[in-house]
C-alpha cells in the first residue's frame, strides 16, 4: 500500500466520482473561509456558535421526524408526501391538548381545541412553557404520539393498503393526494394563521470566547426528548424480534414473506414507531420555534426528504445524521449568502446529493 | 374498449369533435345553471369567460405535463417553477424601463413577443439545467429534485436580493414579496393592433352595448382572451400529437416503457429525455405567461405547489399518455374540480345571502351543540370552499389512483408513429422483395 | 500473415511475436496468439474481440481476465455454470456496464466503455435474458422503433409541415420493411398486439426481430432459449441458421449444453470469469477441465 497506490486510488475515485471531489472541494473552501473569518474577527466566534446551536435544534427535529419517513420509504417502498402532513397534524393534535390542560377555566374550552384559532386565545398569556406548565406540555407529547400514530395507520389502512402491491409512483401520488386532503382538512378546522403557542422560555447563556450563546429551555426539551427517543429507536431495532423482521423487510420483503416474518404486522409497526416519532417530532418543532401554523410540516418535509436521502434511505442513522447535517446547512448558509436562500441551500445540497451520491451517505445499512 | 372510445367513434371529427363535444357540454351545464338562478347577461358571460380561461390553461398544463409523465415517463412535480420562471422573465423583458413607467421597478422594454420568447427560452433553460443531471436518476428522486426546484424558484423570487438589479444598463427587477406590476402594453391591444384589427376590435366591444348596456369591455376581453387560449391550446394539441405521433415520440414512449431497451436499440435516450424535458418545460413557461400576463401583477407566493398538484390531478382525470386524454381531462378539472365549486358557492351566494359567516371553525360548530344549529357551520363551510375543494380534489386524486390509475376516461390508444400502424396497410404496400435481409437503407 | 505481423509490430511497438506470446503465458498453438490488436485482416476475420476484461462488484469478481474472439459469420456459443460471468461479459461487451480494465474491440475499433446506444449503432445489438418488450406498444410500435437513421427522430423534422412529408414516407418504407421481418418470423399475425400481451416465444421472436430490424452486423442473444417450447426453440434456430447463412455473426448465451454443441462451431467456455477454453463442440466435449468444472456428473 504504497503512496502510488493511494493515488491510483485517489485518481480512479476522482474520475468514477467528479462530483464527490467537486463537493468536498467546495465545503473545504467554505471551512477554509469560516475558520479564516473566525481567526480573522470577521466572524465572531458566538455568532457561528449560535448558529451552530441553532442548526443542531433544527437538526434534531428533522431527524427525528425522518426516522420515520425514512422506514415507510425502505419497507413500503415509496416517498410518503404525506409526511409532512403528519407532523402538523402531530402538531396541532398536541398543542390542542397541550392549550386545553394548560388553559381550562382560564378560556373557552373551543378555542382552547382549536389552538386559539381566529385570535381568541394566545399561548403567551396562557404561561405555556416546559417550565411555566411542564405537564400539559408532557400530556402535549403524549396526545402528540398517539394522534398521529392513530392518523397513520388510519390513513394507511384507507390510502395505501388498498394498493400495497402497485409500484412506488402510484403510491407516491396518492400520498400527494392525501397531502393535500389532510393539509386542507386541518386550515378549514384550524384556520390559516400563524400562531404563537409559547411563553418565552427560560434561557442562559454559554459563554464562547468573544460573547454567549443563548440556550433556553425548549432547547434542553428538544434535546432530551429527540435523544431519548431516538436511543429507543436504535434499542428496539437492535434488541427486538420486530427490530429484526423490520431489517430484514427492509432489505427485501420476498424474502421477508418467504420466511415467515408476518409483514403486514411488521407495516403496522412501522406506523406506529415512524407516526408516534413524527407526531413528537411536530410537536417539539412547535415548542422549540415558538409558532405553529398548517403549512409548518410541508415546508419541513422538503428538508427532511433532503436528510434521508443525504443519510441514505433506510438507515435510521443516516436520517438522524442526515438531519443533523441538513439543520447544519440551513442555518450556517446565512454566513455565506443572504437568509432568504438558506431554504434554497439546504434544498440545493439535497438536489448536489441525490446527484454525486444517490445511494446516501449510510447506504448499505439498511434500517440499523 | 371504455365507453368513451365508442362515443368518440360515434362523435364526428374523432378525437378532436369529441373534445369540442365535450366542452358545449360543459357550457351548456354552466349556462343552464346560471338562466337557472337568473344571471344577468353580464354575469353569465363572465363566467362563462373565466370558464373558459381555466379550461384553456388547465388543458394546456396537461399537454405539456402529458409529453413529461405520460410519453417520457419523467416524474415532474415542479411543473409551477417553469411557469414562475416563464412569466418572471417574461416581465422582465418587457416591462418598460423603469424611467419611462411608473414608480414601479423596470423592465428592459421590448415587445411583448420578445418577452414570451425569452421566458419560454428561460423555462426551457431552467429545464435542461434540472433534466442535464437528474434524468439518470429513478422517478421518485426526480419527483424530489423538480419540487425541491420549483420552491427554490419561489424563495428566489421571494428574496430581497433580486428584488432590483442591473441589466444591460437598465434598473431591473422582480420585486420580492410584493412581486411585479405588469405594466406593459395590455397584451389583447398589442395582439390585434400586430393584425391591424384594433378599431375593428374596439368597434365589436361598442357593438356588444346592446346586450350590455354599461361598460362591455372587460366582458368582451375576458371570453376573447378566453377563446385566444384555446386557440392556444388546439396549437399545443396539434404541436404535441404531431410529436407523438412521430419516430421521436416513439422513442420517448420506450424509453417510458424500458429505457435499456431504446437504449440497446442504438438511441441516445438522454438526448431524447432532455429534448422532450425542454420543450415541455418551455411549454409550461408559456402557460406561466399566458395564464397570468392579464392579470395586472405577479407574486412568488401564486407559484406553490398546489398549482402543481392541480395539473396532475387534470392529467391523471384525462389518462396520462394521451394527448386528447389530457385536453379532456384539463377541461373536466376545470369545469368540475376547480372553479365548479367556486360556482357553487357564487350560486349559494346569490340564493341564501350569507353576511354573517362565522369567521373561524369555533363559533361555526358551537351552535351546532348548543343548539342543534347547523347553518354557521353550513356558512362557514361554503365560505372556506377554496380550502375545501383541496381536500375533495386530494379524496379525488386517491380515488383515481385506487380505482382508475389509467384514468377516468380510459385507456386511450395512440399510436407512436407518423402513419396508422395497421396490418392491412403493411400487406398493401409491401411489395415482391419479402425475406431478404430486411433491407438495408439508412 | 504478414500483414498482420506488421500491424502488430506496429501497435504493439518493437515487441516481436514470441514476446507476445510469452508475455500472455501461452504457446504458439493457441488462438490467444492473435488476440489483442488487431489488423485489418483479424478484424474482418474476427469482428468482436475481447481482451482481459475485468469486473468486480464489491469485492467479487464477476469477470476476471476473459479474453475471446467471435469469428465472423459464426455462430459461437458462450457457456459455463451458473455465476461464471456470462451475463456480466454480455454487460461489458454491450456498454450496460463499465469494465475495471480490458479492452472490446469490434470491427477493428475499441469499444470499451463506449454508451450502450454507440455499440448498437456500431452494429453489435443485443438482446435481453428476460425478453424485454415494450409492454404497452403494439408489435408494430416496437419494430418501427428498431431501425437506425430515422429522420423522424429529430424532433423539429417530425413537426414542421413539409418535412414532415419526407418523415411520412420514410416511416412508409420503414413499415414495408418491418412487415418483411414480421413475415419472415411468423409473427404477422400479431402484429396489431400490445406486446405485453404476448406469449413468452413470441416475446423473444419479436426481440430477435427487433434486433434484427437495427440492420446489424453481430446479434448477441442472451439466452434466447429460456422458457421457449421445443417446437418454437425449432423454429428460432431455423431462424438463426437462415441468418447466419446470410451473413450476420451470433454470439449466443446458452444454457443447454445439447443446443450449443449441436449448433455452434465454435465454443467458449467461461468458468468464474475466465475463459477455460475455446474450441470446437468436439474439442469441448473431450475437454476434461470443462467437463469437471462445469458438466460435473451430467456427461
Amino acid at each position: 500500500m504504497g503512496i502510488a497506490e493511494t493515488y491510483t486510488r485517489g485518481r480512479q475515485f476522482a474520475i468514477a466520482r467528479p462530483g464527490s471531489v467537486l463537493l468536498t472541494l467546495v465545503g473545504a473552501v467554505l471551512l477554509f473561509d469560516l475558520l479564516s473569518g473566525l481567526a480573522t474577527g470577521q466572524h465572531s466566534f458566538s455568532n457561528v456558535g449560535s448558529l451552530v446551536w441553532d442548526g443542531l435544534m433544527r437538526g434534531l427535529v428533522v431527524g427525528l421526524a425522518g426516522i420515520g419517513l425514512s422506514m415507510t420509504y425502505s419497507i413500503l417502498n415509496f416517498a410518503n408526501f404525506a409526511h409532512g402532513d403528519y407532523i402538523t397534524a402531530g402538531a396541532f393534535s398536541g398543542w390542542a391538548a397541550t392549550y386545553l390542560i394548560a388553559g381550562i377555566g382560564r378560556a373557552d374550552v373551543g378555542a382552547l381545541l382549536l389552538v386559539g384559532a381566529g385570535g381568541s386565545v394566545f399561548g403567551g398569556t396562557l404561561g405555556i412553557g416546559v417550565t411555566g406548565t411542564p405537564i400539559a406540555v408532557l400530556a402535549g407529547i403524549l396526545t402528540a404520539g398517539i394522534v398521529t400514530i392513530g392518523l397513520a395507520l388510519f390513513i394507511d389502512r384507507t390510502a395505501f393498503r388498498p394498493i400495497r402491491d402497485a409500484d412506488g409512483i402510484t403510491l407516491l401520488i396518492t400520498s400527494i393526494g392525501v397531502a393535500f386532503a389532510l393539509r386542507y382538512l386541518m386550515q378549514f378546522v384550524f384556520d390559516s394563521s400563524v400562531r404563537g403557542t409559547t411563553s418565552q422560555p427560560p434561557a442562559f447563556p454559554l459563554y464562547l470566547v468573544d460573547g454567549a450563546v443563548r440556550v433556553n429551555a425548549h432547547d434542553i426539551a428538544l434535546v432530551v426528548v429527540a435523544g431519548s427517543l431516538m436511543l429507543a429507536v436504535h434499542l428496539l431495532l437492535q434488541l427486538t424480534k420486530l427490530g429484526k423482521a423490520m431489517r430484514a423487510m427492509a432489505d427485501n420483503e420476498d424474502l421477508a414473506q418467504i420466511t415467515g416474518i408476518p409483514t403486514e404486522r411488521v407495516v403496522r409497526a412501522v406506523w406506529v414507531i415512524g407516526g408516534g416519532l413524527t407526531g413528537v417530532a411536530g410537536y417539539m418543532f412547535i415548542l422549540w420555534k415558538g409558532t405553529l401554523g398548517f403549512n409548518d410540516g410541508w415546508l419541513l418535509l422538503l428538508l427532511i426528504f433532503a436528510a434521508v436521502i443525504l443519510g441514505g434511505i433506510g438507515s435510521i442513522y443516516g436520517a438522524i445524521v442526515g438531519g443533523l447535517a441538513i439543520g447544519l446547512t440551513a442555518s450556517l448558509s446565512v454566513i455565506w449568502i443572504p437568509s432568504a436562500f438558506t431554504r434554497a441551500a439546504a434544498f440545493a445540497v439535497m438536489i448536489v446529493i441525490l446527484l454525486v451520491k444517490p445511494e446516501g451517505i449510510f447506504s448499505g445499512r439498511t434500517t440499523a | 374498449m371504455s365507453v368513451r372510445e365508442d362515443l368518440a367513434d360515434r362523435v364526428p371529427g374523432g378525437d378532436a369533435g369529441f373534445i369540442v363535444a365535450v366542452l358545449l357540454g360543459v357550457y351548456a351545464a354552466y349556462v343552464l345553471a346560471g338562466v337557472a338562478l337568473g344571471y344577468s347577461i353580464r354575469g353569465q358571460l363572465n363566467s362563462v369567460a373565466v370558464l373558459t380561461f381555466y379550461i384553456g390553461v388547465f388543458a394546456m398544463l396537461a399537454l405539456a405535463l402529458n409529453l413529461h409523465w405520460g410519453y417520457t415517463g419523467l416524474f415532474n412535480i415542479g411543473i409551477v417553477g417553469f411557469m414562475a420562471v416563464g412569466i418572471y422573465v417574461m416581465a422582465l423583458v418587457s416591462k418598460p424601463p423603469a424611467g419611462t413607467g411608473a414608480a414601479q421597478i423596470g423592465g428592459l422594454g421590448l415587445p411583448l413577443v420578445v418577452g414570451i420568447v425569452a421566458g419560454m427560452a428561460a423555462a426551457a433553460l431552467l429545464g435542461a439545467l434540472v433534466a442535464l443531471p437528474a434524468l439518470r436518476l429513478r422517478a421518485d428522486y426526480l419527483a424530489i429534485v423538480t419540487i425541491a426546484m420549483s420552491e427554490i424558484v419561489r424563495f428566489t423570487f421571494l428574496s430581497g436580493t433580486l428584488e432590483e438589479f442591473q441589466l444591460f444598463g437598465q434598473q431591473v427587477g422582480f420585486g420580492g414579496g410584493s412581486g411585479v406590476i405588469l405594466n406593459f402594453t395590455d397584451p389583447m391591444e398589442a395582439f390585434f393592433r400586430f393584425f391591424g384589427l384594433w378599431d375593428s376590435y374596439l368597434g365589436i366591444v361598442t357593438a356588444f352595448e346592446v346586450i350590455i348596456p354599461n361598460n362591455p369591455k372587460p366582458v368582451v376581453d375576458g371570453l376573447v382572451y378566453g377563446v385566444v387560449l384555446l386557440g392556444f391550446v388546439a396549437v399545443l394539441y396539434w404541436l404535441l400529437k404531431r410529436t407523438g405521433e412521430s419516430p421521436f415520440g416513439r422513442v420517448l414512449k420506450a424509453i417510458r416503457e424500458d429505457e435499456d431497451v431504446a437504449n440497446s436499440l442504438g438511441k441516445d435516450t438522454n438526448r431524447f429525455k432532455i429534448k422532450a424535458f425542454m420543450l415541455g418545460c418551455a411549454l409550461m413557461g408559456l402557460v406561466g405567461i399566458l395564464w397570468l400576463m392579464t392579470s395586472g401583477s405577479v407574486t412568488p407566493n401564486f407559484f406553490r405547489p398546489r398549482v402543481t398538484f392541480f395539473v396532475w390531478i387534470a392529467l391523471i382525470i384525462g389518462g396520462s399518455g394521451s394527448n386528447t386524454g389530457s385536453v379532456l381531462g384539463g377541461a373536466v378539472f376545470a369545469a368540475l374540480l376547480f372553479q365548479g365549486p367556486r360556482y357553487v358557492k357564487n350560486l349559494v351566494d346569490t340564493v341564501i345571502p350569507n353576511a354573517d359567516a362565522p369567521s373561524s371553525f369555533g363559533p361555526a360548530v358551537a351552535p351546532l351543540f348548543s343548539n342543534f344549529d347547523p347553518s354557521p357551520l353550513f356558512f362557514y363551510t361554503i365560505d372556506s370552499i377554496r380550502q375545501l375543494q383541496l381536500v375533495f380534489m386530494g379524496l379525488v386524486l386517491i380515488w383515481l389512483m385506487h380505482n382508475r390509475p389509467e384514468g377516468m376516461l380510459g385507456h386511450r390508444k395512440e399510436t407512436a408513429a407518423g402513419i396508422p400502424l395497421t396490418s392491412s396497410r403493411a400487406k398493401g404496400t409491401a411489395h415482391a422483395d419479402g425475406g431478404e435481409r430486411g433491407g438495408t437503407d439508412e | 500473415m504478414s500483414d498482420t505481423d506488421a500491424t502488430n509490430a506496429e501497435t504493439v511497438g518493437s515487441i516481436p511475436d514470441d514476446a507476445v506470446a510469452t508475455s500472455s503465458g501461452s504457446d504458439g498453438s493457441s488462438s490467444r496468439l492473435d488476440l489483442g490488436s488487431g489488423g485489418p485482416d483479424v478484424a474482418e476475420q474476427y469482428p468482436l474481440q475481447v481482451e482481459g476484461l475485468r469486473k468486480t462488484f464489491g469485492g467479487i469478481t464477476a469477470v476476471d481476465d476473459a479474453s475471446f474472439r467471435v469469428e465472423q459469420g459464426s455462430l459461437t456459443g458462450l457457456i459455463g455454470p451458473n455465476g461464471a460471468g456470462k451475463s456480466t461479459t454480455f454487460n461489458l461487451i454491450t456498454g450496460m456496464l463499465q469494465p475495471d480494465s480490458g479492452t472490446v474491440t469490434f470491427d477493428g475499433e475499441d469499444i470499451t466503455g463506449r454508451k450502450p446506444h454507440a455499440i448498437a449503432n456500431k452494429g453489435l445489438v443485443r438482446t435481453f435474458q428476460i425478453a424485454r418488450e415494450l409492454q404497452d406498444m403494439t408489435v408494430l410500435e416496437n419494430l418501427m422503433l428498431a431501425p437506425k437513421g430515422q429522420q423522424g427522430e429529430t424532433l423539429w423534422r417530425s413537426v414542421t409541415p413539409g418535412f414532415r412529408d419526407d418523415v411520412i414516407e420514410q416511416e412508409e418504407e420503414l413499415l414495408e420493411r418491418v412487415w418483411n421481418v414480421l413475415e419472415f418470423f411468423d409473427i404477422d399475425h400479431i402484429a396489431e398486439e400490445y406486446a405485453g400481451n404476448l406469449s413468452g416465444g413470441q416475446r423473444k421472436l419479436l426481440e430477435m426481430a427487433r434486433a434484427l430490424l437495427t440492420d446489424p452486423d453481430m446479434l448477441l442473444l442472451d439466452e434466447p432459449f429460456a422458457g421457449v417450447n421445443p417446437s418454437l426453440e425449432k423454429r428460432l434456430l431455423e431462424h438463426i441458421h437462415e441468418l447466419r447463412e446470410q451473413g450476420y455473426t451470433f454470439l449466443l448465451v446458452e444454457h443447454d449444453m445439447d443446443l450449443i454443441m449441436e449448433n455452434c462451431e465454435r465454443v467458449i467456455v467461461l468458468h468464474q470469469g475466465r475463459v477455460l477454453t475455446e474450441g470446437s463442440p468436439e474439442e469441448i466435449q473431450a475437454n476434461e477441465e470443462v467437463i469437471e468444472a462445469y458438466l460435473g456428473g451430467n456427461v
